[in-house]
């Protein structure tokens, strides 16, 4: 049963001394999955991925990692990392560093050259191969930091807010690598706390709040429901608000039209009616909840607004 | 192999951080300034240098053996030192830094990372003991034609020396910051000294508590045990006999001794770095990064 998961967590417990950083962590991310780890500040995301790589240890609780214990030798060599707190030797050049981790991750040195350059190439860092880590800024230390966890061509990538330093190209370039890696089968998991980005790349998420999963399901299931549509008309007689009442429950706010229990579906029976009753149509949104709604929700149900929280680790 | 892979990367950081060309220029300005000061005194006619009653070839190796037991101090101390300041911040700063993440997730163990930094510095320290140490001797052999009966012995024990403080800075990087450890590593390896001073005056006074409180300072940090093998093994047999009549007076004098380390001693002494390099490593596996 193991197995059929790159990540099985079960009840796993993190304590510092005054502090719980996770307190009873139980999830599961199928293999080649785009998994998003989603938390405000504080709430053990780092904690996690630490215990699952054999940073720290836990407290109690069981964790499996590509069938592994977690922190298993033999499943971190099929394992890549980009910390949040990135920093290499800024005495290699970005070749020497990548060369580096590939000889620590057990890649034949024949293959070396050729993967090295790919990856360097992968993450936009192809010309800045031959210079110092430490001449780099830190966007481009944060991409060296992403091609650092690719070599080895790993089945998993844990990426701790992997674009914490990155310029909006940069970011759209990670998501770029990270839809490329769902293309070739590779898991990710990636930590963040920027909403939009987990909502654009990830295939299921799990919200975690004061070291527990509060919600974990498909971006759809987490975004809740789905009939919503907002109206933007003119020229609505009578007539007209009848038949959008037939459709769903109406609100109406100064010319916005916004009907609940309206599937998607039965949206352009809706609006062939409208035209024949005469209404102008300025607009039609189909307006599901975003993530963000859906995470504050949460959180706020939770334990109320983040900055009222105690302090957690990362 | 990781291990050696660690150590490589290690001996490369220093020279990128260009810590061995600073050592080698440092050491180019030593030797050429004591070769002159050597020439100078080999060439002093006698009533220049009261202080030699006369300028026999005894009294020449004599003054030619001091001076070098004196320069070799000199290096003893910048070996500890060195050994210190390269390893306090090794596994310290990297912790801190973040640098270790990504490396202590790859599918290799704690210890390779630990020993193989501990290797490379190790390989360095012996290296550069070894050359440094053997060109002052050299120069001592042209300017003054003096050589020290065991010169390989002498080298091996300051490396050991300092091999010493660099295993007890490893096991301090694992816990404590680059600071704490360095002051730590140096205090003691001062400390050290001191205690070997305390027990031999304390047998030049017959006091059995001063001279075994000096006992207990040499097991707690074998380094001055070792550094008096060193000039033991530099002294020539002449110096060693005189003392010898000398007696009790002979002691305390931190440049001179009568006899070599004991063989338990030098039992206790591997026995002291091998159990701190064990501690070091216990202690870096149960670190949390």
């Amino acid at each position: 049963m193991r197995e059929s998961y790159a990540i099985r967590t079960v009840d796993l417990v993190k304590r510092y001394r005054t502090t719980t950083a996770l307190d009873g962590l139980t999830m599961t991310v199928g293999h080649g999955e785009v998994f998003g780890f989603l938390g405000p500040n504080g709430a053990g995301k780092t904690t996690a991925v630490k215990l699952l790589l054999g940073l720290t240890r836990p407290t109690a609780g069981e964790a499996w990692v590509l069938g592994r214990p977690m922190g298993d030798r033999i499943a971190r060599r099929r394992v890549g990392y980009l910390p949040e707190l990135f920093r290499y030797q800024d005495w290699l050049t970005a070749r020497e560093l990548l060369a580096l981790h590939c000889d620590l991750a057990g890649v034949p040195r024949a293959e070396q050259p050729a993967q090295i350059t790919d990856t360097l190439e992968l993450v936009g860092l192809a010309r800045r191969a031959r210079d110092r880590i430490g001449t780099f800024s830190k966007g481009m230390q944060q991409r060296i930091g992403l091609a650092v966890s690719l070599v080895g061509r790993p089945d998993l990538v844990f990426l701790d807010e992997p674009t914490s330093a990155l310029d909006p190209v940069g970011r759209h370039d990670v998501r770029e690598i990270i839809r490329t890696l769902r293309t070739r089968g590779t898991t990710v998991f990636l930590n963040s706390h920027l909403l939009t980005e987990v909502e654009q790349v990830c295939d299921r998420v799990a919200i975690i709040d004061a070291g527990r999963v509060i919600a974990m399901g498909t971006m759809d299931e987490l975004r809740g429901r789905r009939d919503v549509v907002r109206l933007r008309l003119g020229g609505v007689g009578p007539g007209a608000l009848e038949t959008l009442r037939r459709y769903g429950d109406l609100e109406i706010e100064s010319g916005s039209y916004t009907v609940t229990g309206l599937m998607p579906a039965r949206v352009p029976a809706l609006v062939t009616e409208l035209v024949g009753l005469g209404c102008e149509i300025f607009a039609v949104e189909p307006r599901s909840q975003t993530l963000e709604d859906r995470f504050l929700e949460l959180l706020g149900g939770s334990n109320g607004a983040a900055e009222n929280r105690p302090p957690h680790p990362a | 192999m990781a291990l050696l892979r660690i150590a490589r990367l290690t001996l490369r950081e220093t020279a990128r951080r260009k810590l061995l060309i600073a050592l080698v220029i440092l050491t180019v300005i030593v030797a050429l300034l004591t070769g002159w000061l050597f020439h100078k005194l080999y060439s002093l006619p006698c009533g220049e240098a009261p202080h030699l009653h006369r300028c026999t070839v005894a009294t020449m190796d004599l003054a030619a053996a001091t001076l070098l037991i004196l320069l070799l101090f000199m290096f003893s101390f910048v070996l500890a030192l060195g050994a210190a300041f390269v390893a306090a911040p090794s596994i310290a700063t990297e912790i801190e830094s973040g640098v270790l993440l990504s490396i202590a997730t790859r599918p290799i163990r704690r210890s390779d990372i630990l020993l193989g930094k501990w290797l490379g510095f190790a390989v360095l320290l012996a290296l550069y003991g070894a050359l440094a140490i053997a060109l002052e001797m050299v120069i001592l052999k042209v300017a003054m034609g003096y050589a020290p009966p065991h010169p390989v012995a002498a080298i091996a024990f300051i490396i050991a020396e300092s091999l010493i403080v660099l295993t007890l800075a490893m096991l301090g990087s694992t816990r404590l910051s680059a600071i704490t450890t360095g002051i730590i590593a140096l205090a003691l390896f001062g400390g050290a000294w001191l205690a070997g001073i305390t027990g031999e005056v304390g047998q030049l006074f017959g006091n059995r508590t001063i001279e075994n409180a000096g006992t207990v300072g040499s097991l707690i940090m074998p380094t001055d045990g070792l550094w008096r093998g060193a000039i033991y093994n530099l002294e020539p047999l002449a110096v060693i006999l005189g003392q010898a009549d000398l007696g009790q007076r002979a002691a305390a004098n931190p440049f001179f001794v009568l006899s070599a380390p004991s063989p338990p001693y030098l039992l206790w002494a591997l026995a002291w770095g091998l159990a701190v390099l064990g501690l070091a490593l216990w202690s870096f596996q149960r670190r949390e990064l």
